[in-house]
């Protein structure tokens, strides 16, 4: 079998890649902070919320975590472009994004919150600090930079994730290289090209993630305790 | 002149468990209490009932004027007169010394900064420890780590201190420092209750000494009372201990 590799073809779409390559980033930032943010209070809730915010935070979870991404993505677009409401392809995306690494999120910081001991709790009450103050000082804080290194594979996942996103349309990556490649015929090369730029963003998003924790977490910084 | 702390024919329970059953004290300002027991004698209960950390089934606690026992009870006003020491010391592993002492000021009394620094450096210098503010918690012996504690709960600036066992997961020469900051504390005028082992400290330092049995108060009377038990019970227990 003879197969010659041409990658010259690719050459005048490299803006489209960049551009592919940006809109992943940005689909993924949003989501990491959004999904963060969701999944730590649904993680909150479950722990510590009425019967009813426990059970409506569990079934989101279950649903979200025993479904495939590609079918909650076309439920979100679809179901979104149903009720009337005309949003683009990369919001529908991003919407889909968090909801579904709201989820994972939520039980990856349930683990964390579950590791803090219920005598750092007691201490704070007695010091007489509130509710949410504890649960910002002492629980959250504390939580997040144990669970720390897996939040950092979900959200790389993620990253990855996102490109099922091509099947709406959002003009991610894969979304770009299925574009390019239809135009070029040279399938194998793009997505060569497009595997390696993923690996690249995923170092990137790792990069960013150490760099985050060095500042975040000082303790471990001051004492030299690996992440 | 009322007492600090009076608790009135307290009860407790653990499902069917009577943990306390009828205990009455009092403490008068400036006044340390010295709880003494053995394990399951319900003092550390009965500690943590003043603190409202447990509920109560029967009988009532009045601790700074608050009524403990009542359900309409402003546990953080409770919390800001009383401070507490635990065993295990309990301080934010990820804070340093200085901030696991600045977070209630700044929290709760919305103090700033500058200030609440200068509270921890002199809280920090009367427990013997100026020089560890910018340390975490594991850096620290046992010890230092309850002398911070210690520290913690004084820059609240409480009117009763709690002490929960606080010497008993460390070594001789460890407790001795706690015990001294303690003794220092007592010297100071600071109300003070403490569960605890050491029948000398407690002979030496306590105005008042209590001994728990089976969840009641058995015997009570001056830190003299250990060389003169007066009930069998607390003969043989200061005779084992001793």
């Amino acid at each position: 079998m003879t197969y010659t590799f041409d990658f010259s073809a690719l050459l005048p779409y490299w803006p489209d890649f960049l551009w592919g390559a940006v809109l992943t980033l940005q689909l993924s930032a949003v989501a990491t902070v959004a999904g963060f943010i969701v999944g730590t209070l649904c993680a909150i809730g479950r722990a510590d919320g009425s019967p009813v915010v426990k059970a409506i935070v569990a079934a989101y979870v279950e649903v979200i975590r025993n479904t495939p991404l590609l079918v909650q993505v076309f439920i979100i677009y679809f179901g979104i472009a149903t009720l009337g409401i005309r949003v683009s392809a990369n919001l529908a995306a991003m919407i889909a994004l968090t909801v579904n690494v709201g989820a994972y999120t939520c039980e990856i910081v349930r683990a964390g919150l579950q590791s803090i001991h219920r005598s750092q709790v007691e201490a704070a009450e007695c010091l007489g600090l509130s509710k949410p103050q504890i649960y910002w000082h002492v629980i959250v804080r504390p939580a997040i930079e144990r669970v720390y290194p897996s939040l950092t594979s979900q959200y790389v996942l993620l990253m990855l994730a996102s490109s099922i996103t091509s099947q709406i349309s959002a003009e991610e990556l894969t979304a770009v290289a299925n574009r390019i490649q239809s135009g070029t015929f040279r399938a194998f090369e793009t997505y060569i090209v497009v595997g390696l730029i993923y690996l690249v963003l995923s170092f990137v998003m790792r990069g960013a993630f150490t760099a985050f924790a060095q500042a975040a977490f000082t303790r471990r910084r001051k004492l030299g305790t690996t992440l | 002149m009322s007492p600090v702390v009076k608790l009135s024919n307290v009860h407790k329970y653990f499902g069917a468990l009577k943990v306390l059953e009828g205990v009455s004290f009092e403490v008068e300002r400036g006044g340390v209490a010295a709880v003494i027991g053995q394990s399951g004698s319900g003092k550390s209960t009965a500690l943590r009932c003043i603190n409202a950390l447990e509920t109560i089934q029967d009988g009532t606690i009045e601790v700074c004027g608050h009524a403990v026992g009542d359900p309409k009870l402003d546990r953080r006003a409770l919390r800001q007169d009383v401070g507490i020491v635990f065993q295990s010391y309990n301080l934010f592993p990820h804070l340093t010394v200085e901030q696991n002492i600045m977070l209630a000021p700044t929290c709760v009394k919305s103090i700033g900064k500058s200030e609440a620094r200068d509270l921890a450096r002199d809280v920090l210098a009367q427990v013997g420890l100026s020089e560890k503010a910018q340390q975490y918690p594991e850096q620290l012996s046992g010890g230092q780590q309850q002398r911070v504690a210690i520290a913690r709960s004084l820059a609240m600036q409480p009117k009763l201190m709690l002490f929960d066992e606080v010497t008993s997961a460390l070594d001789p020469q460890l407790t001795g420092e706690v015990l001294k900051v303690m003794e220092d504390l007592a010297r100071g005028g600071m109300t003070m209750i403490l569960v605890t082992h050491e029948m000398a400290f407690a002979r030496k330092v306590a105005s008042q000494v209590i001994y728990m049995h089976k969840g009641q108060v058995w015997e009570t009377g001056p830190g003299s009372m250990l060389d003169a038990p007066k009930t069998p019970e607390l003969a043989n227990f200061v005779g084992s201990g001793l």
